[in-house]
């Protein structure tokens, strides 16, 4: 009963979004006003219906109704309760579900905090909102059903990939998704400005809080995605350039540009047509990510076809969403004239070097990832495109990237003398110069060019963010800074800070992690980076739905005991073996201890060490640039303006009353 | 314990299921060189995973093979071709420069200088173009706009 709830719930959520794809843009077109008032309720309804939805799948794992399809692949009696409601988006259909149900979520909350927007570009962008959830919707409903019975439930369910066990992955998804879909938002920001003809500042500023938001959900799952990888997969690597890890690395970038270009547009009223464009691709790689990922085509090609009506209904939506926001475009953009001037040394040009920097990296990634795909697909060959190409693109791409990232905040608008700004820069570039080579060479266990870059960059990026910080003080200096400085100030700021962090930490990891695979019995010890570590055996134990060898490796450094570490190795009743690491996260190094296989009947285990200088630098860094994002969302001038509008509308209601 | 270790070896395609293997090497360098190797080679039968990384039967031969050629003095150059001779291309990570992977490697370059190129005649047309100023009345609406709408 309750999935036919559930499944009722989904069509009727399909029914209401009909109505809010189709009236609310009508109505704005039309100027009929009983139209646009159906924008609210009907994504608030659909909202309603989606709730109940995701509601009645999360009940079925919880009752473990394995009449369900669903719940019984994804699930058995013995998951914890966590992994149940995390289970809903373990796979395939749930993760659709889960999607659509975000989308609702992110639907519902621009209805409710639009209030400084005019109505008519609410119903616009609600309206382009409600065409994709009915693309999801009809592709659920269409495809892949999550309520699907099975006519002869199996007593027992079988299990929640294991690899998905595990607390980090109960918050990855919902942050990654947070951020596709909050991209959504921007897309019909543009959009609804397109329809309207009102490419203006004043759309820019709009839709800004509303990508910086979602840019900085899309940064933390991506930060939570690698740091799971970190310790779940076992292996110490943070980031393999997988087609999957692309797949939302390269929405983020696209996203990145957009957030930057977003700021001129507003402050300048320039790059208009280009912002819309980047509004698009962001969404459109969204799109094209959350179905790579979830299609099975990245894991074959042929998966396609052995499942075409899948296939065929993905790339049916995605070229109506792409194409025809970019017919759109292509009608559009030709009326939008901007012609605000700016010099060739300007932040307007630095900020648009940043935008080809990264569309030409985000370009590079996707031909990296599709190549082989295509090959394969034409039959040509099959290649695998790993890291090493993708860090030979990615690095000479980015390090002038980063190397601009104070040099444009500094900038000013419109003109920048050329000689007064080298002449700002010297000392900054004399210090990070000298500081990189310095530290290089006093201070690291050997001298690494790497290194020597990365080190250079990060102290450049947080000398000249300072020297910017010093300038908004004025006269009065540095207090003068603290109390000058907006939010969205500060959000730059500490976005900016976080790439340093951000470089540092993958600069030192990569080149100075050290690691020992070796044959350890019991009494043994072992140093590494410093480190002794003391192995104390392994013995049996078992979890809820796992039986696990645990490890105990004593740690200690001169002698004085530092931690002590249990790695393990699980076995779960689906049969795929699992390594937990033991790891002592520090500030300055990690130490990271997995556990093998037995060796003989001596009670001597294959262990893994590894020593990770700095590796948690990479992940604080990715933090730094969200709050940054945040800091920029929450920006005093949005809730000015917000109060402003709240103020005359009840001005307007006391008229209208009087 | 040379002995004991000797031994631990030639019992290890028979004890060892997964992927933590102690090889011992007489030369630190060749123990890096081992690593960048698996590091850089593909696990054929996994979804997406290079040697170091995989427990997969087929990974743990290859990484055997890896060492022993490593250990037998091999270069690098001779194990990857070894590797490309048995498994083909789609062994190596990085792709070899050959016509079908031409765009691949140049594309990116490529998209740069596309890049960069369009960026220069965007901003010098842009410079020709006379700025518009916009006229009191424009700016008396585009200020209610902002205010009033939001």
């Amino acid at each position: 009963m309750i999935p036919e709830i559930g499944q009722l719930a989904l069509i009727l959520a399909l029914a209401l979004a009909l109505v809010q794809a189709i009236f609310p843009i009508a109505g704005a077109h039309k100027g009929n006003t009983s139209w646009i008032a159906l924008t609210k309720p009907s994504a608030l309804g659909s909202l309603l219906f989606m709730t109940i939805a995701y509601g009645c799948l999360t009940y079925g794992f919880l009752v473990h109704d394995f009449s369900i399809k669903y719940v019984a692949t994804n699930s058995n009696t013995s998951l914890p309760t966590l992994y149940l409601i995390t289970g809903v988006w373990g796979a395939h259909e749930g993760s659709l579900l889960f999607w659509a149900y975000t989308l609702s979520i992110w639907t519902g909350v621009v209805t409710l905090f639009s209030r400084s927007v005019p109505q008519a570009m609410v119903a616009r962008v609600v309206g382009v909102m409600g065409i994709v959830t009915v693309g999801f919707l009809l592709f659920m409903l269409l495809t892949s059903n999550p309520f699907v019975r099975l006519l002869n439930p199996p007593a027992e369910g079988r299990d929640l990939n294991p690899l998905l066990q595990d607390p980090g992955l109960a918050i990855h998804p919902p942050m990654l998704y947070m951020g596709y879909v909050g991209f959504s938002v921007a897309f019909a920001f543009a959009i609804a400005a397109m329809l309207s003809g009102r490419l203006d500042a004043a759309w820019a500023r709009w839709s800004r809080p509303w990508t910086n938001v979602a840019w900085m959900f899309l940064t933390l799952g991506i930060v939570i995605g690698s740091w799971w990888a970190y310790y779940e997969l076992g292996w110490g690597g943070w980031w393999f350039w997988d087609p999957v890890e692309n797949a939302s690395f390269m929405p983020w970038i696209i996203g990145t540009a957009l957030i930057h270009s977003l700021a001129v547009t507003e402050k300048r009223g320039a790059f208009k047509a280009w912002t819309v464009l980047l509004a698009i691709f962001a969404f459109s790689l969204c799109l094209l990510g959350t179905f790579l990922v979830r299609s099975g085509v990245l894991t074959s090609v042929h998966a396609f076809a052995t499942d075409p009506s899948r296939g065929v209904f993905i790339l049916l939506f995605l070229s109506v969403i792409i194409g025809g926001s970019l017919l759109l475009y292509s009608w559009r953009a030709s009326q939008i004239r901007s012609s605000v001037h700016f010099k060739l040394i300007s932040r307007e040009t630095g900020l648009l070097l940043n935008n080809v920097i990264l569309v030409v990296t985000a370009c590079s990634i996707l031909l990296g990832t599709l190549y082989p795909l295509v090959l394969d697909a034409l039959g040509v060959g099959k290649i695998s495109v790993g890291p090493p190409y993708f860090n030979s693109v990615f690095i000479p791409l980015t390090a002038p990237l980063a190397a601009l990232v104070g040099v444009g905040a500094l900038a000013h608008w419109k003109r920048e003398d050329g000689l007064v700004l080298a002449r700002k820069l010297a000392i900054p570039l004399v210090l990070s110069v000298g500081g990189g080579f310095a530290i290089s060479i006093w201070l690291l266990p050997f001298f690494d060019w790497g290194a020597v870059l990365g080190l250079v960059l990060a102290i450049w990026v947080t000398l000249t963010m300072s020297l910017w910080f010093r300038e908004q003080g004025g006269v009065a200096g540095a207090m003068g800074a603290l109390k000058n400085i907006t939010r969205a100030g500060w959000g730059m700021f500490f976005g900016h800070l976080g790439i340093a962090i951000f470089i540092v930490g993958v600069a030192l990891t990569s080149i100075y992690s050290t690691e020992k695979d070796l044959r350890i019995e019991k009494g043994q010890s072992y140093s590494l980076g410093g480190y002794d570590f003391l192995f104390n055996g392994a013995e049996r134990t078992a979890g809820p739905n796992y039986l696990a060898d645990r490890g105990e490796v004593v740690v200690s450094k001169d002698g004085e005991h530092v931690v002590t570490l249990h790695p393990e190795k699980r076995d779960y009743r689906s049969g795929m073996p699992m390594t937990e690491a033991g790891i002592d996260a520090g500030l300055t190094r990690d130490l990271f201890v997995a556990l093998g296989e037995p060796l003989g009947d001596q009670g001597a285990w294959s262990l893994r060490i590894y020593h990770k200088p700095f590796v948690r630098w990479i992940w604080l860094g990715g933090l730094f640039m969200s709050f940054g994002a945040l800091l920029a969302a929450l920006d005093k001038r949005y809730f000015r303006l917000a109060r402003k509008a709240r103020l005359e509308a009840e001005a307007q209601a006391a008229e209208g009353a009087a | 314990m040379r002995r004991f270790w000797f031994f631990a070896l030639l019992l290890l395609p028979v004890l060892v299921l997964a992927n933590i293997e102690a090889y011992r090497f007489d030369d630190p360098a060749k123990e890096a060189r081992y690593r960048g190797l698996i590091a850089e080679l593909r696990c054929l039968v996994c979804q997406n995973q290079n040697l170091a990384d995989s427990n997969a039967e087929l990974a743990q031969d290859m990484r055997r093979q890896t060492y022993e050629m490593v250990q037998n003095g091999s270069s690098n150059e001779e194990i990857v071709t070894f590797m490309v001779q048995r498994y083909g291309d789609f062994v190596l990570y990085s792709p070899p420069f050959r016509p079908s992977t031409a765009l691949l490697w140049i594309g990116p370059f490529i998209i740069f200088v596309v890049g960069v190129v369009i960026l220069l005649i965007f901003i010098r047309r842009r410079n020709k173009e006379p700025e518009v100023e916009l006229s009191s009345a424009e700016h008396a609406r585009a200020q209610s706009l902002l205010d009033n709408k939001k």
